[in-house]
């Protein structure tokens, strides 16, 4: 499709550890549209960043990919040279990571950090890169833009970090953005300013973006369409509409209602028994049987199979072959 | 849950400063404010919220309640008795009665202790319970919390998240007490599994009749746990509340900002948000008059040099602010 910008297909990404190769990703597959913004939503441990550290081709040392392919515009990202792949991250693709703290060089000042990339990637003099800089800090939001430049990384606040960080991803026009978890560690009033920030920029320079997040709230805020993480695999994807009011997977559903509603006093909180299961775990059929209220005997035996309920709604679980069984209506039963 | 109006904790206007050093000297060049002037009595059975952003205190007010910390200035009186001064052995019989959970279990759990022996050091400190006995009561805790009796011979690292912080919770629960200060006690756990402790805590305050100090920046939490609400800026209180009081009529424009910021978990219902511009100042230089006048959207003149009362705007309503 022509207005695909990423295209994830069957993704394994694995760990050399003591126990051997263990998968931290197991058959991904998802795509990026033009303008869109993709959620990756899930709970600690589930994949996200090492998804999103693949596209980039910034795994840690002992992490490979060992299955699947990576389509950006058209090009196969794991099949190019790590030189290919730096030229990429300093051109069309950017990423802001989840600790803003040491994602910025604390010996450095701001204006250095900025103007850098923009000398490399894209032959600014130092001049005009200063310049640019400061047009950039300005765009997200930064108060006296010109003598931040000259200020180090812990003499701003967290909020204005990521900022900084925001900035610096911005700065080569990247067609796709990634921001790993760019507010969880800010307070409320400083996320929403950013989620705002990354929503108006986001238009202003019809970019697409993958937001990874473990919080339902900030999806519903952000994003267009949304995939749901569980130990490694993607369990539930769908437009946002489709998955805050029809969630299918019951992983899903007990996301939805482990958290509780601000605006509702009498929400019924009903926790997931049991944790995220570790990587070197051997868990046979469903990954979520264990936890899951409505395992029965396929789930223990085999992996489920991926069902469509929507042509945008997809769902890895069997409980939706039994409602295709029951002549296709939709099961009434909630978690 | 039962609240009766009896005073458990009363706390009088509270601060607690910390130096700060600098030049060559290291002398004292000025004070972080942590704690500003906090007055507050809590109930009985009641569970009492604390919410602000990063450094605003919340952590400092707990502490310095469990007398973990001097205080600046103020007065503590726990069921009646004044121990603002007392000595650390003054306050042996009153520390049993007061307990912490932590946002970071782990931290407070000794890697090389085994958990049944971690439970049964403040059982040797407070009581005089044989080893037999105490063994009989710590299995008893592990399966209060929902872990179980093989738990006991095991080591930190081999508990999830969750389970370490019902560890933290058998802990603190363990002698007794009445009152406790849980602080962010579910912030670092994963929201299914943070939805188990919650459930968790309410259980046992049910059971045992505590009153809990609740500090959490999660006001999805507080609204679900919490009897009242104190919001605070900058170490200083700026409203207190009833829990649907404060949630459907936030009255103070940063509690508002607080409750709008929230990224709510539904689609389509988008509202509107109230904006703040800037950062939190500084606690070793707060701005002068109304702590949050660097932000507030409605400041005028007189909010950078008065600093406004805190009055009552309806029952059980407090706020400090000249324009509301
Ligand atoms: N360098 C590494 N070596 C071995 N295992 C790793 C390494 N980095 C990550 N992992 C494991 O891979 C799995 C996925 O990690 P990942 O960082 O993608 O999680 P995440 O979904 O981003 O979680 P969080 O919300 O906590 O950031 C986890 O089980 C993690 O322990
Ligand atoms: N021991 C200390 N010495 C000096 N300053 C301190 C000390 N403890 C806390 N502070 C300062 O006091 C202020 C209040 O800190 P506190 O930890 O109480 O905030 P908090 O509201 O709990 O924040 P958070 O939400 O980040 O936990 C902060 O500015 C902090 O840096
Ligand atoms: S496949 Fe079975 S165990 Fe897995 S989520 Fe569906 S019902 Fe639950
Ligand atoms: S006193 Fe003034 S600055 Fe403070 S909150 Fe009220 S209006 Fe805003
Ligand atoms: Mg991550
Ligand atoms: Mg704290």
């Amino acid at each position: 499709m022509k207005d695909t910008v990423l295209e994830v297909t069957n993704l394994v990404t694995k760990f050399k550890s003591a126990d051997g190769l263990l998968p931290a990703v197991r058959g991904a597959s998802f795509s990026v549209k033009k303008g869109e913004t993709l959620c990756i939503v899930g709970e600690s441990g589930c994949g996200k960043s090492i998804t999103a550290l693949s596209i980039m081709g910034l795994l840690p040392s002992n992490g490979l990919i060992t299955d699947g392919s990576i389509t950006f515009n058209d090009q196969n990202l794991a099949s190019m040279s790590p030189k290919e792949m730096q030229r990429l991250r300093g051109n069309d693709v950017s990423m802001i990571f989840q600790e803003p703290m040491t994602a910025l060089n604390p010996v450095f000042t701001v204006g250095f950090q900025i103007r850098e990339p923009l000398m490399i990637h894209q032959k600014l003099s130092k001049k005009k890169a200063h310049a640019r800089g400061i047009e950039l800090l300005k765009m997200v939001g930064i108060p006296s833009p010109a003598e931040r430049m000259n200020q180090y990384p812990h003499e701003l606040s967290g909020g204005m970090r990521q900022r900084v960080m925001i900035a610096i991803a911005l700065s080569c026009n990247p067609s796709l953005l990634i921001a790993d978890e760019p507010t969880t560690a800010l307070d409320v009033t400083i996320q929403a300013q950013i989620i705002d920030l990354l929503n108006d920029l986001k238009e202003q320079l019809d970019m697409s973006m993958i937001m990874i997040t473990h919080d339902m709230g900030v999806v519903a805020e952000i994003a267009d369409r949304v995939i749901v993480m569980y130990a490694g695999e993607v369990i539930e994807e769908g437009r946002v509409e489709e998955i805050f009011e029809n969630p299918q997977h019951p992983y899903t559903k007990g996301l939805l209602s482990s958290v509780p509603n601000v605006d509702d006093p009498d929400f019924d909180l009903k926790p997931i028994a049991g944790s995220m299961p570790m990587l070197n775990e051997q868990i046979s059929g469903c990954r979520f049987h264990p936890r899951c209220p409505h395992a029965f005997d396929k789930c223990f035996h085999e992996s489920p199979k991926t069902f469509s309920v929507t042509d945008k709604q997809h769902v890895r679980c069997w409980l939706q072959e039994e409602e295709v069984a029951q002549n296709g209506g939709r099961r009434a039963s909630s978690l | 849950m039962a609240v009766d109006e009896q005073v458990l904790y009363s706390v009088k206007n509270v601060k607690k400063y910390y130096p700060v050093k600098g030049g060559m000297l290291q002398r004292v060049k000025s004070h972080v404010k942590a704690v500003d002037g906090i007055t507050l009595d809590i109930y009985k059975g009641e569970t009492l919220g604390v919410v602000g952003e990063s450094g605003c205190g919340k952590s400092t007010l707990g502490r310095t309640i469990l007398g973990l910390e001097s205080l600046t200035e103020g007065e503590l009186v726990f069921n009646g008795n004044n121990i603002s001064n007392h000595s650390s052995r003054q306050l042996k019989p009153f520390k049993k009665e007061m307990q912490m959970i932590f946002q970071d279990p782990y931290a407070s759990l000794n890697p090389k202790q085994r958990i049944g022996d971690a439970l049964e050091e403040a059982l040797i400190i407070h009581t005089n319970l044989s080893a037999p006995k105490r063994r009989e009561k710590v299995i008893r805790l592990l399966n209060e919390v929902g872990l179980k009796e093989e738990h006991y011979d095991r080591y930190p690292h081999e508990f999830s998240g969750g389970q370490r912080q019902r560890i933290g919770i058998a802990r603190a629960i363990s002698i007794n007490p009445s009152f406790i200060v849980c602080d962010e006690p579910v912030s670092a756990l994963d929201v299914s599994v943070q939805a188990q402790v919650i459930k968790l805590l309410k259980d046992l305050q049910e059971k045992h009749g505590l009153t809990y100090l609740f500090v959490s920046h999660d006001l999805g939490v507080v609204r679900h746990l919490c009897n009242r609400v104190l919001v605070m800026y900058l170490g200083q209180m700026v409203e207190l509340a009833p829990v649907d009081k404060l949630y459907e009529n936030p009255t103070h424009p940063y509690t508002e900002a607080l409750l709008s910021a929230i990224p709510r978990p539904a689609v389509g219902r988008k509202r509107e948000r109230v904006r703040l511009t800037g950062d939190l100042p500084s606690p070793s230089n707060p701005p002068a008059g109304c702590p949050f006048h660097t932000r507030c959207p409605i400041a005028k003149d007189h909010c950078t040099t008065e600093k406004p009362a805190w009055r009552q705007i309806d029952e059980g309503h407090f706020i400090a602010c000249h324009e509301r």
